[in-house]
């Protein structure tokens, strides 16, 4: 599925996100340094800021369209987002959180049993969310925002707070992810390595402005 | 403590639950309101919510006195249509006690409200959860040690409230009459026992109140 962003336009603190792009591979990511414009584009399409101008569409539906006034909100996007912090439900079990988009939608074409499985978070479902490592809930934070079935996954640097075994296990559990739903996926890293392991396309962001576009390979043989 | 007394910690108690409940539901909106979004005017609500605060209570209660009356916007509006008065009934101790703590309770709410990651609100929204939704399975659940408390020290802040209640209510015995009010009349009239034994009670409820409302907040903030 197509995401296309257009006439892109929105004021940060030091400089304007400002760009034009398409993307429609399994896999974008989005490198760049700290403080280059990704969250805020990961907000953006997700509907949780409103840009100065901005055509944002996913395959047919417009998101979002200044020049015509129009804003879907956030919770009609069906857009899953794993945020830095994960923003887990402190308040709810594993269980409640993982099931807390699924039980919003009635038409939700992903259960919880494969999900669990794949993550392997079976054990944890009973516990409170103060009760188990950053490593298990990185994984009920994807668990939670694949069982919302969304239409296109939003990660920002899910991984960047863990050690490298902790890595490289998650991201196995990633790649089946993107083996088993086919759900497209945005992933925003400022560490190559996950970038090369995980993406197809790469768009690299630096001040708001995308300074280099293409594949994962020209990206792994690039400068930088 | 004799049958009048009785009937004084009763009146007092349940006039300023009352008048707590009436303040709940817009005290917590417009928290919500001052703690999440930017709006127009937003700055001159806050100072006007907080004046009570510091504004001499009587002359708050002269203001209400004065819109409640029956020569009042509103209190001449509800004698035509629903030939209803409200200055010196029970009515004006509720809407005075509601008006004294209707600061207290924005304030605690909204501080409750800001302590939310509003992270946790937006990843909600991005599960398909409608703003209604947000609001009553994340954001209260999350703030209401803090609401909890708030409520309480509304509470506790009717329980005293004085002036403003003897300028718009009066001091009837048996109509308007609250513990504060009646402390008052007693150190007046020379009555010095009664005068210390509602003393006492004011203490005893105050103490409750406002030491649940810290126990709460405490446990809040662990």
């Amino acid at each position: 599925m197509k995401l296309t962003l257009r006439n892109l336009r929105l004021p940060l603190a030091d400089f304007t996100l400002a760009l034009d792009a398409e993307m429609s591979a399994p896999v974008t990511g989005i490198f760049g340094p700290s403080g280059a414009g990704k969250t805020s584009l990961l907000d953006l399409i997700a509907g949780l800021r409103r840009p100065d101008s901005a055509h944002i569409a996913l395959g047919e539906t417009i998101l979002t369209d200044t020049a015509a006034r129009l804003f879907i909100p956030t919770h009609r996007r069906a857009i899953g987002y794993v945020p830095q912090d994960l923003a887990l439900f402190p308040h709810l079990s594993v269980r409640r959180n993982l099931l807390y988009g699924h039980d919003a939608k009635a038409d939700a074409t992903i259960t919880l049993d494969p999900v669990v499985e794949i993550v392997e978070i079976g054990s944890l479902l009973d516990r409170q969310i103060s009760a188990i490592s950053g490593g298990e809930k990185q994984r009920v934070a994807l668990a939670r925002a694949l069982l919302a079935a969304p239409r296109l996954l939003l990660l920002d640097e899910p991984l960047a707070s863990l050690d490298h075994p902790l890595k490289r296990r998650l991201i196995s559990y990633l790649r089946r992810i993107r083996e088993e739903f086919k759900i497209p996926m945005l992933y925003v890293a400022h560490d190559p390595e996950e970038i090369r392991a995980l993406c197809d396309e790469v768009i690299v962001l630096e001040k708001g402005r995308i300074t280099m576009s293409g594949s994962a390979k020209e990206f792994a043989t690039s400068p930088s | 403590m004799n049958g009048e007394d009785w009937q004084l910690v009763g009146f007092t108690a349940w006039v300023s639950a009352l008048s707590t409940l009436a303040i709940v539901p817009p005290g917590i909106a417009l928290a919500w309101l001052l703690a999440r979004r930017d709006w127009f005017g937003k700055s001159l609500v806050e100072t006007l919510v907080a004046l009570p605060l510091v504004m001499p209570p009587i002359a708050t209660g002269l203001i209400l006195l004065k819109i409640l009356g029956r020569r009042g916007p509103i209190g001449g509006w509800l004698h035509a249509h629903l030939g209803m008065d409200v200055v010196f009934t029970w009515r004006a101790v509720a809407i005075a006690l509601g008006v004294m703590s209707f600061p207290l309770l924005v304030r605690a709410a909204r501080v409750a409200f800001e302590e939310i990651n509003p992270r946790l609100e937006q990843i909600a929204r991005t599960l398909g959860a409608s703003p209604w939704r947000v609001f009553w399975t994340i954001t209260v659940p999350l703030a209401r040690r803090g609401l909890l408390a708030g409520v309480l020290f509304a509470f506790a802040r009717a329980l005293g409230e004085f002036g403003a209640t003897i300028m718009v209510a009066g001091n009837i015995p048996g109509e308007t009459s609250t513990l504060s009010l009646a402390i008052y009349q007693s150190v007046q009239l020379g009555e010095d026992p009664r005068a210390f034994r509602l003393l006492g009670i004011s203490v005893v409820l105050a103490f409750a109140a406002v030491w649940s409302s810290e126990l709460i907040q405490r446990r809040a903030r662990k």
